[in-house]
């Protein structure tokens, strides 16, 4: 009962929190100054042009009243009509939604394969000079953020050694009629192998940039605890036994070395999901987050609020797998 | 009462030389930029438009670091760069740093309601795309130098209230505050006089990360072209200038790019030097 409790806690705190998040957005974006309606009409617009369209978006009414008619819409899975694209936010928002998803997720399968590998070579050669070299090699990767590797990335193999490409997320002459919006999946269950590879060359220097800070942090802790679980008697037990070290270090000592890592990669996702909106930007990538910079250069409201909202809710919803991840691998947390 | 913590003799260590050289080699060409600088960073000039740093055929003497499409100066432009970038660091460092370390000193001392509301607010400050908000709050406040401090106090300060929130909690549950209440002091003296001090270390841990992460925040803001207006040069700007350029002069990116990259790292290398420096305990 009382796990169920918990869950239902954690729910309504995450509601309470997606709430706060619509109300500071609702009001920070409506002092902007500059007429959203004003930029979309031609000049020749008259006064009343202008007010007929304000009425019709509804923005000559108080911030209270909109804010309780875009609630009532929300909850009707309504977010609005974007201003500038003149289509419904929602529409808009999950079309670009498939694009940003598969960078973040590449990304975090690249940090892990990277992080990983740093931890377990770290802690089999501990105390020696190669332990040393992957400090200070994660030392410095986590001290540069996503935007600079960015940046790092596309004067390295976009221009130098150009072997990726550096903007957009598929060659136009590749372009197959995609019936979704997850390419990538799309492009592996139709075994066309060579869209494939198109899409992961667009991906992989945005997906990179994204993932060297996250590799750094999962290398520290993952090697941290891995270390820690060394000295425990059941991983002595297994030595004594004969097991040599890569077994006693990814049979032994990973499973229960994991469970600290998950909680920090999980609020360090989250980040990295943040960081999508200017690698995106950088990469000329068609995701959420490049589309979100161009509803705030376009004041297109109705948009911004359904991108951060959005947002919001995939912080949210990670937070709360993590938790009940950790709940489900750690047994003694199950009864607590 | 000391301990003899403080006492501990260890060697500062090559990063923190590093990293504090160029750090300070930054504030010297930052200070004396008008005298340094060997040309007009606002000068245009196409006749000197695009030429190549110092050891590449067509470069000109006092242009050691090539021009831009415009002419300009691209060692020059770092150099006055380095102006509005330190001060960015400095004064949204500082004030990210003191209000989001007063908030979790509170939330995590006091505890009860005051942390109920703190600990609420980055909840959700915790749920915005900090870029985003960013951009968001420039779009609001207009662009130029107070905007983007404000921008970066207001985006970031939940990153000092939770360390320090986490840390407040843990001095405060030690016997050394309980004696300091059984032996009558006022809760905000203890918070002050007690608690303050040992969570120092992480504090300048934060503060020093906090400066470069200033920096990045200006960088992309001009990225956006949303920082200071184009004239007074700025890292970001260049560095957005270059990007479009990058395959007929690679100069105007790369330089900008390496001060950049030097200058992030320096700070968080001088904050982890700090650190341990401090705090002999750590590690």
């Amino acid at each position: 009962m009382t796990l169920l409790r918990n869950i239902l806690m954690r729910l309504l705190s995450t509601a309470i929190t997606l709430f706060g998040v619509a109300v500071i957005i609702f009001v920070v974006i409506r002092v902007v100054p500059g007429n959203p309606i004003a930029m979309m009409l031609p000049p020749g617009a008259t006064e009343a042009d202008i007010a007929r369209l304000q009425a019709q978006y509804g923005f000559d009414k108080s911030i209270f009243e909109q804010f309780m008619i875009w609630l009532r819409g929300v909850v009707q899975g309504d977010f609005g009509t974007s201003i500038s694209l003149r289509q419904p936010v929602s529409s808009l928002v999950l079309n670009r939604l498939p694009a940003t998803l598969e960078l973040s997720i590449v990304a975090l399968l690249i940090a892990v394969v990277i992080g990983g590998t740093m931890a377990l070579t770290g802690t089999r050669w501990r105390n020696t000079r190669k332990e040393g070299a992957i400090d200070v090699s994660t030392g410095m990767a986590l001290s540069i953020p996503d935007f600079l590797w960015g940046l790092v990335l596309i004067l390295l193999f976009g221009v130098l050694w150009p072997v990726f490409h550096i903007s957009g997320r598929i060659s136009p002459a590749l372009d197959i009629d995609f019936t979704t919006n997850f390419y990538l999946f799309e492009a592996l269950l139709r075994l066309r192998f060579d869209v494939l590879g198109d899409l992961i060359g667009h991906m992989f220097m945005p997906a990179l940039a994204l993932a060297i800070p996250l590799s750094a942090i999962i290398a520290q802790l993952l090697k941290q605890s891995l270390k820690e679980t060394m000295h425990l008697d059941y991983v002595t037990l297994s030595r004594t036994h004969g097991y040599g070290e890569h077994h006693v270090i990814t049979r032994d000592a990973l499973p229960n070395a994991i469970l600290p890592t998950l909680t920090l990669v999980g609020v360090q996702f989250t980040f990295l999901i943040g960081g999508t909106v200017i690698i995106e930007r950088l990469f000329s990538y068609e995701g959420l987050g490049n589309m979100a910079i161009d509803a705030v250069i376009n004041r297109d409201l109705p948009l911004i609020q359904g991108i951060v909202i959005l947002f919001a809710l995939i912080f949210t919803l990670v937070n709360l797998a993590v938790d009940m991840l950790y709940v489900v691998l750690n047994p003694r947390l199950r009864h607590a | 009462m000391r301990d003899a913590r403080g006492d501990v003799k260890r060697p500062i260590g090559l990063r923190l030389w590093l990293s504090g050289g160029w750090l300070i080699l930054l504030v010297l060409a930052a200070l004396l930029a008008p005298w340094i600088a060997p040309q007009d960073p606002l000068a245009q000039d196409l006749f000197t438009s695009r030429l190549p740093p110092f050891w590449e055929a067509g470069a000109e003497p006092g242009y050691w670091l090539g021009s831009d499409s415009l002419g300009r100066d691209v060692l020059s432009r770092i150099i006055h760069g380095a102006r509005l970038a330190l001060i960015v660091a400095l004064v949204a460092g500082t004030l990210t740093c003191v209000i989001g370390t007063a908030l979790g000193l509170i939330a995590g001392y006091y505890r009860g309601w005051p942390d109920r509301i703190i600990s609420r607010f980055v909840d959700i400050w915790m749920a915005f795309p900090p870029v985003l908000f960013a951009i968001l709050l420039i779009a609001v406040l207009g662009t130029g130098l107070t905007s983007i401090i404000i921008a970066i106090v207001v985006i970031d300060w939940t990153r000092f209230a939770r360390v320090i929130r986490a840390e407040a909690m843990t001095q405060g549950a030690m016997d050394y505050v309980a004696s300091a209440q059984v032996a009558g002091r006022k809760r905000m003296g203890t918070m002050l006089t007690e608690i303050l001090p040992n969570v120092l270390p992480t504090i300048i841990a934060l503060l020093t990360l906090e400066m470069g992460i200033a920096v990045i925040v200006e960088a992309i803001l001009s990225f956006v072209n949303l920082s200071i207006s184009t004239d007074s040069p700025t890292w970001g700007g260049m560095i957005s200038e270059g990007r479009t350029s990058v395959h007929q002069a690679w100069w105007v990116l790369v330089f900008p790019l390496i001060t950049l990259f030097l200058t992030v790292l320096s700070f968080s290398q001088l904050g982890e030097g700090l650190k341990d420096r401090f705090d002999p305990v750590l590690r």
